[in-house]
Parts: structure tokens; sequence; C-alpha cells
């Protein structure tokens, strides 16, 4: 994901003077290496100093640019929130912060690098918008989507080395609209970001195990959130299932819960999410999931008794 | 602040102290940015003008108040403009207390390295903040100029209410650096029972002191 975005950052940025990069002592990758070299009027990096890149990126954008301030998810948004919330979303200006490596992408590097509660956090603040793409494909897709909003965007992608999950998908990307992207008929698992892959192996094994068929939804808009659309996946299956790399508290299955006591929905929802708290065990991404009960077996298990 | 609004042209003023807003707002009534009626409706229900200024009111180019935002904000124009080849300055007003900002620090170190020169920073050094003399709860912190200088910005200290000094000084600067104005004052000057009392940064006056205080500043401008 970190490389899809650079190259079409740079594909953009080749086109559209706007467009600024501006970095916290963060290696520039593929091909924001060439933005860089090419463009390095454009290209910032301002040292371990995340509260002046984001007052930067916003500096830019009130001269009419379109800035992407870009480090380790924590950093791009925990350690300049103020800045974040003050200089981007007050004004509603159009800064694009980009986190790389959101949820606990970097497994071993311990809970300061990880990012469990963002989309609870930017959900909370006025004016932004939130896009966790799920694959390469859908970054491509989200970097172009968030030229054109108009204000904030915060864009939570993944790293390296995941798979494609929707170029066969029956519905394209369209910004804060949910996507499917396999249909199903007898339940649905909605997810966002490179979890979406344990959503779609787990749809293939409950359809093998039950033969019952399950769509796999991306719910890459994180905010504005599609409110319509979830609602008309709660009015419409019998079981409706949540998985996010996000803690419990204020993420999409929160948020879910709301709509469906909104809709008066009927079925059944099962959230799978983070645990409200911090993370004390290293080891692979995946591992940290399962040690949170983000487990492939045990969902599946459960959803196979639901 | 811009007197014509609209022009890239034109230079650009931030108030980062954005609790100091009565004074730009009055400045850019008497410029004709603002209207009189809105200086009526000041932090009253159907008015715009708050405590501290909101970026989107005619010459309030960003929201301040929060301190230690504006310099970084005017790093990120002055690079805009750099780049997009305007030239135009842009003036930044902090106060000293505000110095205290990590985030000043870092636009500070930040704005040479980018080769900004046409940046220019005040500091409203009345060594005063809330809870008492800045000097004496930071002591470490003075004298500022070499602070400023040593992160690779021009600095020159003037009396700040010496406007001719302040223009003088400005004016002096190479062109070639970011340039800071050290500007030293009085908290509440003009005042006498305001003067260097910190309790002022908070307080509204009672009618006798208000009558007390114009009296006192007309006569000094007379």
């Amino acid at each position: 994901m970190r490389n899809t975005f650079a190259n079409a950052f740079y594909e953009i940025a080749k086109r559209d003077p706007r467009l600024f990069l501006v970095v916290a002592d963060i290696s520039p990758v593929a091909s924001a290496a060439a933005f860089q070299k090419e463009y390095p009027e454009r290209f910032v990096n301002v040292g371990v100093a995340e509260q002046v890149m984001v007052g930067v990126a916003a500096g830019l954008a009130l001269r009419g640019c379109i800035p992407f301030a870009y480090t380790i998810a924590t950093f791009t948004i925990y350690r300049p929130f103020e800045q974040v919330r003050v200089d981007c979303c007050y004004q509603n200006l159009p800064v694009r912060l980009v986190g790389i490596g959101g949820g606990v992408t970097y497994s071993t590097l311990g809970g300061t690098h990880h990012t469990q509660e963002d989309i609870a956090i930017m959900s909370a603040v006025p004016n932004m918008s939130i896009i966790a793409p799920c694959d390469p494909a859908e970054t491509i897709a989200a970097t172009h989507a968030c030229i054109q909003v108009p204000g904030p965007v915060y864009l939570r992608l993944g790293k390296a080395g995941e798979p494609d999950l929707t170029s066969q998908a029956p519905e394209p990307f369209q910004f804060g609209k949910i996507r499917f992207i396999k249909k199903g008929r007898d339940a649905c698992i909605i997810s966002y970001g490179p979890i979406t892959k344990m959503g779609v192996d787990l749809a293939q094994k409950f359809e093998e195990a039950t033969g019952r068929s399950m769509a796999v939804v991306s719910a890459h808009t994180l905010k504005p959130l599609d409110r319509e659309g979830i609602g008309s996946i709660l009015s419409s299956y019998p079981l409706v299932v949540i998985l996010e790399e996000h803690s419990c508290v204020g993420g999409l299955g929160a948020q879910v819960k709301q709509i469906a006591w909104d809709v008066r929905a009927s079925c059944k929802l099962k959230a799978f999410s983070l645990q409200d708290k911090f993370i004390h065990f290293y080891g692979s991404q995946r591992e940290l999931w399962a040690a949170h009960g983000l487990d492939e077996d045990l969902i599946l298990s459960e959803l196979e008794n639901s | 602040m811009r007197r014509n609004l609209g022009k890239d042209s034109d230079d650009t003023f931030i108030l980062s102290k954005g609790h100091g807003s009565l004074a730009q707002y009055v400045v850019l009534e008497e410029l004709g940015v603002l209207k009189t009626e809105e200086l009526d409706k000041y932090c009253k229900p159907g008015g715009h003008l708050a405590t501290h200024p909101d970026y989107g009111l005619p010459g309030i180019e960003a929201s301040t108040g929060s301190l230690g935002h504006g310099l970084g904000l005017a790093v990120g124009m002055a690079l805009a403009d750099k780049v997009q080849k305007k030239d135009r300055a842009i003036y930044v007003v902090m106060s000293d207390g505000e110095l205290q900002e990590g985030s000043i620090w870092e636009a500070m170190m930040l704005a040479p390295t980018l080769g900004i020169t046409r940046l220019v920073g005040v500091v409203d050094l009345n060594d005063f903040q809330s809870l008492g003399q800045t000097s004496k709860i930071h002591p470490n912190f003075y004298p500022v100029l070499d602070k400023v200088r040593a992160f690779g910005w021009e600095a020159i200290e003037v009396d700040g209410h010496d406007a001719s000094a302040i223009y003088k000084a400005v004016m002096s600067g190479s062109g070639r650096k970011p340039f800071m104005l050290i500007a030293r004052t009085t908290k509440g000057k003009g005042v006498t029972y305001m003067e260097n009392v910190p309790i002022w940064h908070y307080r509204s006056p009672s009618p006798i002191e208000y009558q007390q205080a114009i009296k006192e500043l007309e006569s000094s401008a007379a």
C-alpha cells in the first residue's frame, strides 16, 4: 500500500502543481523518491517535527495547495493532534493526512507505534473525512478520490504485502459509499483496511462450512460513513458481521450498532474488533490480532453457530 | 489581514497571539475591511467576532488563539509563495509566553532550512504571561534574541511602543533570512492601574475603571 500510494501520488503530482509531499523524517519509498528528485521544491522533509509538518501543510493549503502530510499513522495524527484539529479541521482545509501502518501493522514496534483508536478520534472531529482502503487498487482509487474532497482527509494505510481483493469486485470505488467486493445472500461481512483480507477468507470458509453464501463489503470511507448503504445491509441480511483492526470503542462496529438501532434492524449483528486495551504482545500483525480475539478460526466457529 | 482582499500581491498578517484580537478588529475596521456593525456584535449572538479570530472573516487569514500555531502556518504560506514565485511578505505576531510552545521552535528551525526569506515574526515581549512574569517562570529563556539568531534568523530587539523604530528595524533586514523583531513592550501600557499587573490579562474593567482608562489613553494620545 505504501508503494502504491507513492506511485499514485507521483502520477497525480506530475500533472497537478498544487500537490506537495510534507514528510517527517520518513524515507520516500517507490515513486516518492522520484518525486523528491524531480520536484524538490514540492517535497518537504520537516525532520522529526510533526507539529510543524501539519502546520506547514495547513499553511500550504491556505495558499491553495493540496499538501499530503505523510508519516507513520501514530505520528501523523496523535503527536500533532491539535494542529490536525485546529489548523486542518477547524479551518476546513484540504490537507491530506497520510498514516502509514495504521492499526497494529507495526506489530513488533510496540504500542507506541500502534493506532488502535484513530478512527474513533478522527471521526469525532468535525470536517474530517477518513478513508481506509483494503488493498492496493483501493489505495490508488482513494488517493485520487481524496484530491476532490474539499476539506481534510485522513488516509489510513497499511504498509506492504496487502493482496488484491478488489480487481474482480462487482462495484467500483466511490468516496462516501460502501462497496460490495463479493456478493452473497445469507450473510454480509463489512470491513475496511488490510484486515478485509481476513473477511474475504472467512466468507469463503463460512460458505464451505455452512452452505450459506456470505457477501463482503469494503467500508473504505469511514467518514462520511455510508449510513444508507449500511442501513440497507442491516435490513436485508439475517446475519451482519463487522470486522475491524480498531478498538471496539468508536470504530465501525460501534457506529454500525448505532445505525442498527436507528433503522430498527432485526438481524443478528456481530462485531469483531480489537479490545479496549493496549497490546503488550509481540509477533506478526496476525498474531497481534489473534491476541485480541481477531482469530480467523475463532470467528468462523462463532459465525457457524449464528 | 489584508488591506485589499483577494489580491495575491498583498502581504499577510497573522495574529498568532489570537487573544489580542480586539486590536486586530479595530485596525481592520479602520481600514474598512470589517464593518463597524460587526464590532458592535463582538462576542454576541449574530456576530462573527470572537475573543479569538476565525479564518474566513474579512481580513482574518488564520484561526488563532491556541498558542503556537501561527508561525507553522506562516512557514507553509511562505513556502507556497516561494514555490509559486509570489512576492509577498508574511507578518506573524507572537507573545513571549507563546514562545514556550515547542511548535514555535519547530517552525523556527524549519523556516531557514526551507530558505524562507519573506517572513517577519514579531514577539510582543512584555515579560508577562497568565501566572506571572515570564522571566521568573523561565529565567533561562532570556535573552530571547540570541536563541532566535541561533536558529538561523536575523533578529533585532527594539522598543515595541516605538512605531518608527519597529519600521526601521524590519526594513533593515537583509532579505536573506527570516526576520524576527523582538518588541519590548509594557503590558497594559498607558493605563496606570493596568501596567505590568498580570490580572489584566483576564479582567474586564468596571464602568468606572473603563472611564479612567479611556481618560488616560486619550490624554496620552493628545
